[in-house]
C-alpha cells in the first residue's frame, strides 16, 4: 500500500515538537491508516528527533497501536470480566468458523480484523461486541452471522 | 406545560439505539411545531446506570421513567405523557412483583441508592455547562478561591475522603505534601484510565457530568498551587474523550478556566491525554510516564508523585469519583459529607453491579453497606434465581468472595481483612454455572498481559501461573499444582515493584483459599462442576425432563442437537464443542452436564 506523506506530516504537524505528544500522534496515525505505517514511525522519529527504537518501543507498548495492516472493519470482542462469564469466548469461536480468524488476526479478504479486547465499559449488555463504532449488546452465536453479514453485503456493494 | 423529555445517551443506551429514539422525539416535536400544545426539548443526559434496560426516557417534571424505549414508542408518549400527563404502562419498569414502577425514585434498583458522585448524571446534559451551573455547579469553586490552600485541605481532610481508585489513600495527605513542596511547576491529573474489566463508573462520570471532574480538578490545584493539569482517559472511551474535550472548551469559554479563572486571576489550562489501552497505566507512576511520552512502565516509590512525579515536579494525580467528589465537600463542607458511610470509609462508593445478577448497572451507596444488600436489595438476585456462588470485587488485583461471607461490610478495610478489596467498584457476580478455576485463570492471562515485564517477578511469575492454570483447566493438572500456585502467589505478593504485580495472585489465592475443591475436581476428577471448561466438560439432555421445545437446538451453533418437536432432544457428542449454548438455552433445566471422561 502506498502511504501518502503528505497526510503524514498533516497528522505530524497538529502536534508541536515535544516527545510528550509522541503517544497522540501515533495514535492519530493509527485511527488514519487503522495502522501506523513505517514510513509514519520514521517521519515520526525524525519530527520528534528522537530514536526510532524507543517509539517502537512504545508502538509495541500499547494495546491501542498497531505496525501490521488491520482490515477495513475492526471487530472488537470484550473479553472484560463481565462478557467472559456471559459467554464471549464462545463467541470469539463463532467468528473464528465464520470467518477463519482469531483475536489479533485479519481474515484473508481483507474486510474484518478481529481484536479481544479488555473491558469496553458496557458490561451492563455483555457480551458486547463493537464494529468499528457500532455497539452491539447482548450478542449470541445465533445473532453473529447477521450482524457480520451485514458488512460483507455492504461490501459485496 | 412545559415538560422535558430526558433521553439517555451514554455508550449503553446508545448501543440500544437511543440516539434514533432522540432524533424521533425531536423530528416529532419541529414536525407538529406550533401545533404542540406542549413546549419541550430533548436533553441527551449521561448514563443512568441502567444500562441493561435502555433506551431510558424520563419526562419531567413528572418524573415518569420509560425503559427499553423504541422510535415507534415515541408518538404515543408524545402523545400521552407529554400532552397530558397520562402514563404509557407497557414502557414502565416491572418490579419483582410485577408491579409497574412510575417514577425513579420508586425503583427498587434507584431507591435505596446514594448519589454524590453520580448526582448530576442523566438529570443534566454533559455538553452544556449551562446545565452543570444552574445545578449549582462551579459555586465550590468560587468558594475555593475565597479560602487559602490550607483551608481547602482542612475541608477536604475533615470529609476524610480516601482515593476511589481502589487503594483508598487519603486524599487530603496527597495535597499536603504536594502543596508543601517548594518547586515549582506543580501538576494535577486525573487518573481516568479505568482498565479493571467490569467496571464503568469513570467512564459514566467522564460522560454524563464531566463539569465536576474539571471542578474537583481546579479545586486541587487551587489547593497545592498548580496552573496545569491533565485528564488521562482510555482512548478506548470516545465518548467520555469527546465530552471533556468539549467540557473544557466550554469552561474557558465562560472564564470558568484559562487565563483568568473567574476573574480571580488565577491561571489553569486542562488538557486530555488519551490512554493506549494498557492496564498498568492506571498505576500513578506508570501513567505519568504514559503522560510524559513513554511506555507506561511504573518506577519504584518513593519518591511519590506528590513530591516527584509529571516531568519531575509536585504533582497530585486523583482517581474521577475522587475528584467528583470534591465539589460536594467544599460546597456542603467536610462535616457534611464525613456524615455518610462508616468509621474508617466516609461517603459513597460507586459500584459496576455486572454479572450474573437480574439488574445490572451502576450502583451509589453509602460505605459499609453489606453485598447482600448491594447484589440481593439493588440487584435483584441472580438472574433466572440459580444459587449464588461468588462474587469478584476489586477487579484483577481483587479476590473472588463466597456466599458465607455476604453479610460483609463493603469497605476499604472489611474486604481487604478477608483477602479481597473493594478496589475501584467492580462487583462481579458468579452463579453456580461459574467456574472459578477458569476465573482465575481468566485474570492471570489478563494480568499475565498487562504486565509491563520490567521486573522479573510479575513478568516471569504470572507467565507461570497462568501455564498451571491452563493446564489444570485443560485436563493436565497433577497434583502439588495448587500447592505451587500458592507459593509462586506469595512469591509475587512480596517481591513485585508495583501494585499491578503485588496484587495479581489474589484472584488465585482467593479461589483456591474459598473453593479449594473445584480445583481438586479439575486436577484428580478431570471434571468442571460448573459445566465450562470445555475440555473438561460434556453436556447431555435429560430425557425425562425434556420437553421437546427444540430452544436447544435452535442455540446449537454447530447442529449437534436433533429431536422432533414435543420429543426429547439428543446430543451428538462428536459435533458438539460444549460451549453451554443449550444449557443457557434450556428452560426446564433439562441439560446436564458430566465430566468428558464420561463420554
Amino acid at each position: 500500500m502506498q502511504i501518502d506523506m503528505d497526510e503524514v506530516l498533516e497528522i505530524l504537524h497538529r502536534y508541536p515538537r515535544e516527545k510528550r505528544h509522541s503517544l497522540a500522534i501515533m495514535q492519530d496515525l493509527q485511527h488514519h491508516f487503522n495502522y501506523i505505517p513505517r514510513e509514519g514511525m520514521e517521519a515520526l522519529a525524525e519530527y520528534l528527533e528522537c530514536p526510532l527504537s524507543s517509539l517502537y518501543s512504545m508502538a509495541t507498548f500499547y494495546r491501542a497501536l498497531s505496525l501490521k495492516p488491520k482490515g477495513k472493519h475492526i471487530i472488537k470482542l470484550c473479553d472484560g470480566t463481565a462478557c467472559h462469564i456471559r459467554g464471549s469466548v464462545n463467541l470469539a469461536g463463532g467468528i473464528g468458523r465464520l470467518l477463519g480468524i482469531g483475536a489479533g488476526e485479519t481474515s484473508a479478504d481483507g474486510l474484518f480484523s478481529l481484536e479481544l479486547v479488555n473491558c469496553l465499559g458496557s458490561c451492563a449488555l455483555a457480551p458486547v461486541m463493537v464494529v468499528d463504532d457500532t455497539y452491539y449488546g447482548k450478542v449470541t452465536l445465533e445473532k453473529l452471522p447477521e450482524i457480520l453479514n451485514k458488512y460483507r453485503e455492504e461490501a459485496a456493494g | 406545560m412545559n415538560r422535558t423529555i430526558l433521553v439517555c445517551c451514554g455508550t449503553g443506551c446508545l448501543a440500544n439505539g437511543s440516539k434514533g429514539v432522540a432524533d424521533e422525539f425531536q423530528r416529532l416535536i419541529d414536525q407538529r411545531g406550533t401545533d404542540a400544545r406542549v413546549k419541550c426539548y430533548v436533553k441527551r443526559t449521561g448514563c443512568n446506570g441502567f444500562c441493561e434496560n435502555g433506551p431510558i426516557v424520563k419526562v419531567m417534571p413528572d418524573d415518569i421513567i420509560y425503559y427499553k424505549v423504541r422510535e415507534k414508542d415515541v408518538a404515543e408518549i408524545l402523545d400521552k405523557t407529554v400532552e397530558k400527563g397520562e402514563t404509557v404502562d407497557r414502557l414502565l419498569y416491572r418490579d419483582d412483583q410485577g408491579r409497574p414502577v412510575k417514577h425513579q425514585h420508586e425503583n427498587p434498583f434507584y431507591a435505596p441508592q446514594h448519589k454524590t458522585a453520580l448526582r448530576n448524571i442523566g438529570a443534566i446534559d454533559p455538553t452544556r455547562v449551562e446545565d452543570y451551573i444552574a445545578a449549582g455547579g462551579y459555586e465550590a469553586l468560587k468558594k475555593a478561591l475565597a479560602m487559602t490552600p490550607a483551608e481547602i485541605i482542612e475541608q477536604v481532610k475533615r470529609s476524610g475522603l480516601r482515593g476511589r481508585g481502589g487503594a483508598g489513600f487519603p486524599t487530603w495527605r496527597k495535597w499536603q505534601t504536594a502543596a508543601e513542596q517548594e518547586a515549582t511547576p506543580k501538576y494535577v491529573a486525573c487518573n481516568g484510565d479505568e482498565g479493571d474489566p467490569g467496571a464503568f463508573m469513570d467512564r459514566s462520570v467522564l460522560e454524563g457530568d464531566p463539569h465536576t471532574v474539571l471542578e474537583g480538578l481546579a479545586i486541587c490545584a487551587l489547593a497545592i498551587g498548580a496552573e496545569e493539569g491533565f485528564l488521562y482517559i482510555r482512548d478506548e472511551y470516545g465518548l467520555a474523550v469527546r465530552n471533556v474535550t468539549t467540557a473544557i472548551a466550554d469552561a474557558e469559554r465562560h472564564g470558568i478556566l484559562g487565563d483568568d479563572v473567574l476573574g480571580s486571576g488565577r491561571r489553569l489550562k486542562l488538557s486530555v491525554v488519551r490512554g493506549g489501552g494498557a492496564f498498568v497505566c492506571g498505576e500513578e507512576t506508570a501513567l505519568i510516564a504514559s503522560i510524559e511520552g513513554s511506555c507506561g512502565e511504573p518506577r519504584p516509590r518513593p519518591p511519590f508523585p506528590a513530591v516527584k512525579g509529571l516531568f519531575g515536579q509536585p504533582t497530585v494525580l486523583n482517581n474521577v469519583e475522587t475528584l467528583a467528589n470534591i465539589p460536594v465537600i467544599l460546597k456542603d463542607g467536610g462535616d457534611a459529607f464525613a456524615a455518610v458511610g462508616t468509621e474508617g470509609s466516609k461517603g459513597t462508593k460507586v459500584f459496576a453491579l455486572v454479572g450474573k445478577v437480574k439488574r445490572t448497572g451502576l450502583v451509589e451507596i453509602p460505605m459499609g453497606a453489606t453485598l447482600r444488600h448491594l447484589i440481593y436489595d439493588i440487584g435483584g438476585g441472580i438472574q433466572n434465581d440459580r444459587p449464588f456462588k461468588a462474587v469478584q470485587t476489586g477487579g484483577p488485583s481483587g479476590g473472588c468472595i463466597p456466599a458465607h461471607m455476604l453479610d460483609l461490610p463493603v469497605d476499604f478495610d472489611t474486604l481487604k481483612s478477608h483477602g479481597a478489596m473493594m478496589g475501584s467498584g467492580g462487583m462481579i457476580v458468579m452463579d453456580d454455572r461459574s467456574c472459578m478455576v477458569e476465573v482465575a485463570r481468566y485474570y492471570i492471562n489478563f494480568l499475565a498481559e498487562e504486565s509491563c515485564g520490567k521486573c522479573t517477578p510479575c513478568r516471569e511469575g504470572l507467565r507461570k501461573m497462568l501455564e498451571i492454570l491452563t493446564d489444570i483447566c485443560e485436563g493436565r493438572g497433577q497434583e502439588g499444582d495448587i500447592q505451587l500456585l500458592e507459593q509462586l502467589g506469595h512469591t509475587l505478593q512480596d517481591s513485585c515493584l508495583c501494585a499491578l504485580g503485588k496484587t495479581a495472585p489474589n484472584p488465585v489465592l482467593t479461589t483456591i483459599q474459598y473453593f479449594r475443591d473445584e480445583y481438586e475436581a479439575h486436577i484428580r476428577e478431570h471434571r468442571c462442576p460448573a459445566g465450562v471448561c470445555v475440555k473438561l466438560t460434556a453436556f447431555r439432555i435429560d430425557a425425562d425432563r425434556c420437553r421437546g421445545c427444540t430452544a436447544c437446538a435452535r442455540a446449537c451453533p454447530t447442529g449437534a442437537i436433533t429431536g422432533a418437536v414435543k420429543q426429547p432432544h439428543v446430543i451428538d457428542s462428536s459435533k458438539c464443542i460444549s460451549c453451554g449454548s443449550c444449557r443457557e438455552a434450556c428452560r426446564f433445566d433439562a441439560v446436564e452436564t458430566e465430566g468428558r471422561d464420561a463420554v
